[in-house]
């Protein structure tokens, strides 16, 4: 089963090493690895899509713990949580086809975000099968170029405990 | 501190690089470096020699250095500090370095880097370290601004000793060495992903406890993480409680007595026959600052089956990793312990458990550990035994890798912990010779023995020289069979006596290499002989080296056959 960590960790030199290298040495599969600042300089957020049975994720969870870079791990597969991919996919667009390809687009609330003499360059966010589903719908036109994010993801509502609605 | 210019008392001093990591070195309790001068630690040597209160000794190899780091540090509890110069110099640390990390040593490696300036364009003499150690230390720093080191020095100590120890290494390019800024050593530490777990489960200390008083047939697993902890107290008193019997890892050798009614020796593939049976027979296995290694457990579908297991130990992740475990205990060994034992005296807990401890004494009475004698042949166990019998069992005994370390752990008796040194997770053959100089560098007037076998032994040989050079009264006792012995047991039990490149001929003459540095040689053919020799030996002030020939068909009994279950053994 596929679990998404979401991890933070000190913004220091080498911490992505740190913890790709933890994977690969003790031969856990990544999905995906997305990182980025947070609020707080000092703080990254990796956003970490696993696949394996319990044991493996709770032996990535330790291990992922252990690296003192790592200040906070959760994984968000056990909670209610939202999650986002971005693509950004350039397709062959010959002028008398753009119509065709614009009406793709619109289905899938993407945009159009560049038009070149022969091709267009769409964005599209959102789960991993709406991205899928539309990088599949623009491959008869011909793909030129793809890149995908990999996943990043948010725990729903207020995680404070106390906390009554 | 006076100054004789005003205006500089209100400044605080400004101190280079090196100075500032001589300080800071001193400010940790370090009283001995093992390293090896090069270009890009010039500045930090230079500092050296200008230092009175940390003695510098030079090694032969940097191999040597981080070793004898290691040994430093696994006989005093404090950490080992090694230092080597880029490139090369920090490379040959890494052997050392993956060493300390298998069996959890603090140690704190530093190496000199290029300039800053010259940083990835391949130098000369430039290695990416970082890079390099990083899967094999706990933590590694590269430093990039001499405004970090202080700092950097002082979490890299605290890294490296609390928590599960283990090696952290700094690298230091050479401008910063020489660059200068402010000394002010940090008073508090902030590493907030590094958490170290100061309260003990009383909910699973109870459970564990009930556990126990339920136990028709348990048995106490111990290893490494007791002696780090200082807990071996704590499994005394437990043991007085209990009375159960105990076995330990090849680490956990020395956390309790071995000549103790209670003590089953060692577990695993070249365990004793009565500690494999009783964990094979358990019903409750208790496991102690221990890993539950593959050396240890043979083949794990048939490991524990029967038995509920309680697991101790300061790192999460070694819980479930590879046993599963019903009741863990994530925690620091002694606090635990403590907390443990509180339990089972206030409650008055024991279990009954005579019918087992019969059983065991039936399983001890069968199947002992045992060699045959053959008149005139010098067994390599009775050598063992001897040096036991010479040294009281006080001696701090050093080991290489291979047979010679087996048939240490087996017929040495360890009275008490941190006296057996041996490279248990990575088995690295050379640790034994350079490991001895940290131990007597930090034990000047004990009894050092290092028990090698004659293919080790080659492997830092050239250390006879910073032996020789600091006057250290280190004994090697060579179990010489002329072979790789332990590999050479392996072709002849599972590759048809195919003995492929396990023949050691064009030795050197061991006597005549003693003597080469300077360290007395003497070579031991008869059995009578042993003793005389391991006497002088021991009350020479000099490094001897005693080549004890032995045959090369003397194998490591009892065996169990990699893959297999525990109760499986050959020669037992």
């Amino acid at each position: 089963m596929k679990h998404t960590l979401a991890v933070n960790v000190e913004n220091r030199p080498g911490v992505l090493t740190r913890i790709a290298g933890l994977f690969a040495r003790r031969g856990y599969n990544i999905d995906s690895l997305a990182v980025g600042k947070t609020d707080n300089p000092l703080i990254s957020r990796m956003t970490i899509v696993v696949d394996g049975d319990d044991r493996v994720i709770e032996q990535v969870s330790k291990q992922l713990y252990k690296l003192i870079d790592v200040i906070k791990l959760t994984d968000l597969t056990t909670e209610e949580y939202v999650d986002r991919e971005m693509i950004l996919i350039k397709v062959n667009a010959d002028p008398a086809i753009r119509g065709e390809i614009m009406q793709i687009v619109d289905i899938f609330r993407a945009r159009i975000v560049d038009i070149g003499k022969n091709t267009v360059i769409i964005e599209a966010t959102g789960d991993e099968s709406k991205i899928n589903a539309i990088e599949s719908a623009l491959r008869p036109f011909g793909i030129k170029e793809v890149v995908r994010t990999g996943r990043i993801a948010m725990s729903r509502g207020l995680k404070n405990k106390n906390y009554k609605s | 501190m006076t100054s004789k210019n005003p205006i500089n008392t209100a400044q605080p001093e400004e101190l280079t690089g090196a100075q500032i990591l001589l300080k800071a070195l001193a400010a940790e309790g370090v009283e001995v470096i093992f390293g090896y001068p090069g270009g890009q630690v010039l500045p930090i040597y230079d500092e050296i020699y200008r230092t009175k209160n940390i003695t510098h000794i030079l090694t032969r190899h940097e191999q040597g250095a981080v070793h004898a780091a290691d040994g430093y540090a696994r006989s005093t509890g404090k950490p080992g500090v090694c230092l080597a110069t880029s490139g090369p110099g920090a490379t040959n640390l890494v052997t050392g370095i993956a060493n300390a990390y298998m069996d959890s040593v603090p140690i704190v490696a530093i190496t000199g880097q290029v300039p800053s300036a010259l940083l990835g364009r391949d130098s000369f003499q430039e290695a990416d370290i970082v890079g390099i150690t990083t899967p094999i230390t706990k933590y590694s720093y590269l430093v990039k601004d001499v405004k970090d080191l202080a700092r950097v020095i002082h979490e890299a100590f605290h890294i490296a000793t609390t928590g599960r120890p283990g090696p952290v290494l700094i690298d230091i390019p050479k401008d910063i060495t020489t660059e200068k800024t402010e000394f002010i050593y940090p008073p508090s530490l902030e590493l907030p992903g590094y958490r170290l777990k100061s309260t003990v489960n009383l909910e699973q200390v109870n459970k564990a406890a009930e556990a126990i008083v339920k136990a028709k047939q348990p048995v106490l697993f111990v290893g490494g993480g007791v002696i780090s902890s200082g807990a071996s107290e704590e499994i005394g008193k437990l043991i007085e409680l209990t009375d159960i019997p105990l076995t330990y890892s090849l680490m956990g050798k020395g956390a309790f007595p071995d000549n103790r009614e209670q003590c089953l020796g060692m577990l695993g593939m070249h365990g004793t026959a009565y500690a494999n049976y009783a964990a094979y027979e358990s019903d409750l296995i208790f496991g102690i600052g221990v890993r539950f290694d593959d050396r240890v457990t043979g083949r794990l579908d048939t490991f524990g089956t029967q038995a509920k297991i309680i697991h101790i130990d300061i790192d999460p992740a070694e819980i479930g990793k590879n046993v599963q475990v019903d009741i863990p205990l994530a925690g620091d060994v002694k606090k635990v312990l403590q907390e443990l034992n509180k339990v089972l005296e206030n409650k008055g807990y024991r279990p009954a458990i005579e019918p087992w401890k019969q059983k065991i004494a039936e399983w001890k009475n069968k199947y002992p550990l045992k060699y045959e004698t053959v008149p005139g042949v010098i067994k390599p166990q009775f050598v063992v035994e001897q040096i036991y019998a010479a040294t009281n069992g006080e001696a701090y005994i050093c080991t290489e890798v291979g047979q010679n370390q087996m048939w240490a752990a087996q017929y040495y008796s360890s009275l008490k912990p941190r006296n057996f040194i041996t490279s248990g997770g990575l088995g690295t053959m050379g640790f034994g010779l350079p490991a001895a100089m940290g131990v007597q560098m930090a034990h000047p007037e004990a009894v050092v023995f290092n028990i090698a076998g004659d293919g080790s032994i080659q492997m830092n040989s050239q250390e006879f020289a910073t032996i020789v050079q600091n006057k250290l009264p280190i004994n090697v006792a060579i179990l010489n069979n002329h072979t790789l012995g332990m590999v050479r047991q392996w072709q002849e039990l599972f590759f048809d006596k195919h003995y492929s490149h396990t023949s050691m001929t064009g030795q050197p003459d061991f006597v005549k290499l003693a003597d080469a540095y300077g360290a007395v040689g003497l070579r031991v053919e008869k059995p009578e002989d042993v003793r005389p020799a391991l006497e002088e030996a021991i009350s020479s002030p000099k490094a001897y080296i005693l080549d004890f020939i032995i045959e090369a068909d003397e194998k490591v009994y009892p065996m169990v056959p990699a893959g297999c279950s525990i109760n499986n053994m050959l020669g037992r």
